[in-house]
């Protein structure tokens, strides 16, 4: 264990307009399988990307957020997103995709991923990483 | 003589549609694509600049692809704002004297 590292990716890029929001999963998905203490920040347009009900077939891209789904089976369980953005873009914690995963010291019950966060506490998270990594 | 300006880049992290709305005539149209959509919302902190230019006369569209692709839904849309599909697009390049990227 002494070779886990917590690793903090900061998304603000809202989703198909520029390939951060894709990159940056394809970076985490690498290194969950690596079995790394890995937390997810959505802050500015960032949260965009787990909006649901996205459809990108008609601009001729890959609907990649189907796959935030599969992240709770990577041990990719710690999702943070920042309040204020929602707020600014006029969203709520409804308008993005529920994510879950299941609790292995808790009889495997179903728990959500997704913690809405103030500036203060998204300035702990940042705290507590050993490497961060911004798209 | 009119000129349509179109703008790519989220209002929320870019000036462009700032920049676009400071210098735009009356009589443009102003086509929200790629990231620019998101500047659509309503209850947005930036909807008010979009709502002021409306009154002023400026018409406003977004693209509807973008808008799917992000999974925000035509409800969530300032009234204010027409929707366009790709077509649509190509009807406002014509209808205008020339274009504007504000890339």
């Amino acid at each position: 264990m002494s070779n886990t590292k917590t690793f903090v990716y900061i998304n603000r890029k809202s989703p198909y307009g520029s390939v951060y929001a894709l990159e940056s999963l394809e970076v985490v998905l690498i290194a969950a399988a690596f079995e790394q203490d890995v937390k997810l920040v959505f802050m500015d347009d960032g949260v965009f990307q787990l909006t649901k009900n996205q459809d990108p077939a008609d601009i001729g891209m890959k609907n990649f957020s189907k796959t935030y789904a599969a992240l709770g089976d990577y041990d990719v369980n710690q999702i943070y997103v920042d309040e204020d953005s929602l707020k600014a873009r006029g969203l709520t914690l409804d308008d993005l995709q529920p994510l879950v995963y299941e609790d292995e010291d808790d009889d495997w019950a179903e728990k959500d991923s997704i913690t809405l966060v103030n500036r203060e506490q998204l300035s702990d998270v940042i705290e507590s990483a050993d490497v961060l990594l911004n798209f | 003589m009119s000129t349509l300006h179109t703008v790519n880049k989220s209002a929320f992290e870019r000036n462009s549609l700032d920049s676009c709305l400071s210098v735009v005539k009356a009589d443009a149209s102003v086509l929200l694509i790629e990231d620019a959509v998101v500047c659509a919302l309503k209850n947005t902190s930036i909807c008010d600049s979009i709502e002021k230019a409306a009154e002023s006369g400026i018409k406003f569209f977004a693209l509807r692809e973008d808008l799917k692709a992000r999974g925000l839904s035509e409800q969530r849309i300032l009234d204010q704002i027409t929707l366009v599909d790709y077509s649509g697009f190509v009807d406002l390049v014509t209808q205008n004297d020339r274009v504007q990227n504000w890339l």
